[in-house]
């Protein structure tokens, strides 16, 4: 199949208008923002070097901090903040979404804005203000009539990096929960459709160009005192607007909030369980691509409905526990807890997605290696890759102590790349996960753990507390509870994980109810 | 001396830090008067200027327009009746010919269609042909060109006085020549009280009804040109020996019935 009949490009293209539009809302609402705050603080310091320097100082120190980064920050911040205006006032707002990436955008463009006003402002000739004065302005007509109009190039200059940073930026604020063109990326990076990647990287660069120009227009016709070309940049501003809010502005909000982190098996469950949804009779999206710890919070808070998660992670992660115990105590005690949140567990889906040590079959055997206890011995000489949160979770620790495990190296990856690595011996041992479809695939195996340092990770579903008792949902996901095994999950992932059109999440999910309808 | 005086300076000083700029100077000019300021670079003369229209606020004495203190006169509405021409010009660059020549009448919210009209005669009296160089830029104008825009627009709000910075200080001689020339008759028809900076002598000599120099913030001596030969002062008599030597060489140089 070509590069151009492929049907993904279809199914990228169905999910723009949704994409497209609330990129472009939280683009420009944190555009809005950052120029609302920006323009007026370089107006008001550009005679006044120390708050100057402070404010081009923080800015700059905001510049540094990666863009991921600072959108993940803002999500616990507004958090915290929506829990005191609850106790304070007794309103609350959403912390997940659009607030947080509008906020750390705005934040974001502030640099460029900034400087690049201050620079305009402060260059222009100090013979041309005394003019302004001696004609007799006051000085906000000086402002407006005369050093505005002057240092406009270098702030529109400004400006325009700004849009094309706050659009490139935007793409990661899917991970907290903002729809926006990056979910075809994450998605894409996940499930190993380069399809989606593309489409999502050409339309992002499309939509930062075309802003980009539209503002090149209406500063030329500022520059040149042409209304004819700044009306029609401005006509194509609001026309891009308008194009991209409409779509979205007709269709209801209302409905089911399927959640799913950030990797393929969750794309797979989350599609799965939306389908099962929409059949029976109740209107469901899914949300996907949502940070580990950002999808929990916005479970409890309400703003996704339901989403699978691991029993070890909750239990690690939210009770905060380090003691192990059995795959049903450890449920069952979970259940009795999250009960406490108002969390509904619905129950487990049937397999186990754990972290598990993982080496090529062959070098194990070679080696001597089944358990994690052989493993020891030869730690030293061995080098070890982890996902990004592996090595500062508790079960490394757990691991640590109970096996000791003195690795040559230690690396983070991203998860799909590991097993690729480790099959190539790039690395030596990956902590993989055992639903993992890849594990088959390059013929790895998963090392014993006879000393139970890994808590068990059951499958289970979780529903928001505003849907406790809604019992339609309940019987819609019922089917699903018990049915899927680590084999036809390993299978569904190893599918998943494909570069074709059946590897889609949606494909995927489809066929996988089609094995447990056949059960 | 004429009974009215358009402006009064009286023991004014201004200081920059430690360094007095301008230093005790009293000075009065006439209305109707033509009044130039000599003096080197350094000597105050463009700090007493700024004085008068307060760009610059004086630290001591007291600066009288047309009878009134300037402290007890808004700041913006001394400066929008009282012409000034900039240095080199100090035309706005994003702004027409047209729209920096009516920007102080805009100020004064006078109607559009007067402004026009203002703006057309304007450029008649300033010998700028208005067709061909009201709508265009002011980077599109001869260093001259720019010079009678910035003598239009110090004209525009009918001001009674004009200052002017060392207005022809970056032209060539020829047009140098005619362009005060020029606003010498302007000047004269107008009725205008004029106060203009200079540095160079002659160009005062031949322009001015009086002349004041000005060395170290210090008033050294005023008067006509005849007065002021007669000073006891040896800086005022070096300026004065100036243009005498150069039309003596000139004289020398030049075959009498010459073009000139």
């Amino acid at each position: 199949m070509s590069l151009f009949t492929d049907p993904r490009w279809g199914e990228a293209l169905g999910h723009l208008p949704d994409y497209l539009g609330n990129h472009v809302r939280v683009s420009l609402a944190a555009l809005a923002l950052g120029l609302a705050v920006s323009l007026p603080l370089a107006i008001l310091t550009r005679n006044r070097p120390a708050p100057r320097g402070i404010l081009l100082a923080f800015a700059s120190i905001v510049q540094t901090v990666p863009g991921l980064a600072l959108l993940a920050l803002f999500y616990p911040l507004l958090l915290l903040a929506a829990s005191v205006t609850l106790a304070w006032f007794g309103v609350s707002f959403s912390a997940f979404g659009f607030l947080p990436a509008m906020l750390a955008l705005a934040l974001y463009s502030m640099l460029p804005v900034l400087r690049n006003g201050i620079t305009g402002l402060n260059g222009i000739d100090p013979a041309l203000i005394e003019a302004a004065k001696g004609v007799g302005m006051t000085a906000r007509q000086s402002l407006l009539i005369v050093e505005l109009p002057l240092a406009l190039p270098v702030m529109m200059a400004g400006i325009r990096t700004a849009a094309v940073w706050v659009i490139g930026t935007a793409t990661l604020s899917t991970p907290i929960g903002q729809t926006s063109l990056g979910n075809y990326i994450f998605a894409g990076l996940q499930t190993q459709n380069w399809v989606f990647v593309l489409f999502g990287c050409l339309a992002s660069a499309l939509l930062a160009l075309a802003v980009d120009q539209l503002l090149g227009l209406i500063e030329n016709g500022l520059r040149h005192r042409s209304r004819l070309r700044s009306g029609l940049g401005a006509i194509g501003i609001a026309a891009l607007v308008a194009a991209t809010l409409v779509p979205t502005m007709g269709r209801s909000s209302s409905g089911y909030v399927v959640g799913a982190k950030t990797f393929a098996e969750q794309y797979v469950l989350s599609a799965l369980m939306r389908d099962r949804l929409q059949a029976a009779g109740l209107s469901a999206t899914a949300r996907s691509g949502l940070g580990s710890s950002v999808i929990f919070q916005a479970l409890k808070a309400g703003d996704i409905d339901l989403y699978v998660d691991y029993s070890g992670t909750l239990w690690a992660n939210q009770l905060h526990r380090t003691d192990i115990k059995p795959r049903a105590e450890l449920v069952a005690e979970l259940k009795t807890a999250l009960a406490k949140d108002n969390i509904t567990l619905l129950g487990e889906l049937g397999f186990e997605n754990a972290y598990a040590l993982v080496m090529p079959r062959r070098r194990a055997e070679a080696l001597g290696i089944r358990t994690i206890a052989d493993l020891s011995g030869h730690a030293s000489t061995l080098s070890i890759a982890g996902d990004y949160e592996f090595f500062s979770r508790p079960e490394w620790a757990a691991l640590q102590k109970a096996y000791g495990l003195p690795f040559r190296a230690q690396r983070q990856m991203q998860p799909d790349f590991m097993y690729a690595a480790v099959a190539s011996g790039e690395v030596d041992v990956i902590a993989g996960y055992t639903s993992d479809g890849l594990i088959a695939k390059y013929d790895l195996v998963t090392l014993d753990d006879p000393r139970h340092a890994i808590p068990p990770y059951d499958a289970i579903l979780l529903l928001a507390p505003k849907r406790a008792g809604d019992e339609r949902l309940k019987a819609a996901l019922q089917p699903l509870l018990g049915k899927i095994d680590i084999a036809i999950m390993r299978e569904a992932n190893l599918r998943a994980s494909g570069n074709d059109a059946n590897s889609s999440p949606d494909a995927v999910a489809r066929w996988l109810w089609e094995q447990i309808a056949r059960r | 001396m004429p009974s009215k005086l358009a402006i009064s300076y009286q023991e004014v000083t201004k200081r920059f830090g430690f360094l007095a700029a301008v230093d005790d100077v009293s000075l009065d000019i006439a209305e109707g008067e033509f009044l130039a300021i000599v003096g080197g670079s350094g000597s105050g003369k463009t700090t007493l200027l700024r004085l008068t229209n307060r760009l610059i606020e004086a630290d001591g004495g007291t600066v009288m327009v047309e009878g009134e203190d300037v402290r007890s006169v808004d700041p913006v509405a001394l400066r929008r009746r009282i012409g000034y021409v900039f240095q080199s010009g100090g035309l706005f660059p994003h702004l027409s010919v047209a729209d920096n020549i009516g920007i102080t009448p805009k100020l004064l919210g006078e109607p559009a269609v007067a402004i026009a009209g203002r703006i057309d005669e304007l450029l008649e009296l300033v010998q700028l042909d208005g067709a061909s160089h009201r709508d265009r830029l002011p980077e599109a104008l001869s260093g001259g060109q720019r010079q009678r825009v910035g003598v239009a627009r110090a004209l525009a709000a009918k001001p009674r006085i004009v200052l002017m910075d060392e207005p022809f200080g970056a032209l060539d001689p020829l047009t140098r020549d005619a362009l005060g020339e020029d606003y010498r008759a302007l000047h004269r028809k107008l009725g205008l009280t004029t106060v203009m900076i200079t540095h160079d002598m002659t160009e005062a000599i031949l322009l001015a009804d009086r002349i004041a120099v000005m060395r170290g913030g210090r008033l050294l001596a005023q008067g006509t040109p005849a007065e002021l030969s007669s000073s006891s002062d040896d800086y005022v008599l070096e300026l004065l020996s100036t243009p005498r030597r150069q039309v003596g060489r000139l004289n020398a140089l030049l075959p009498q019935s010459g073009a000139a």
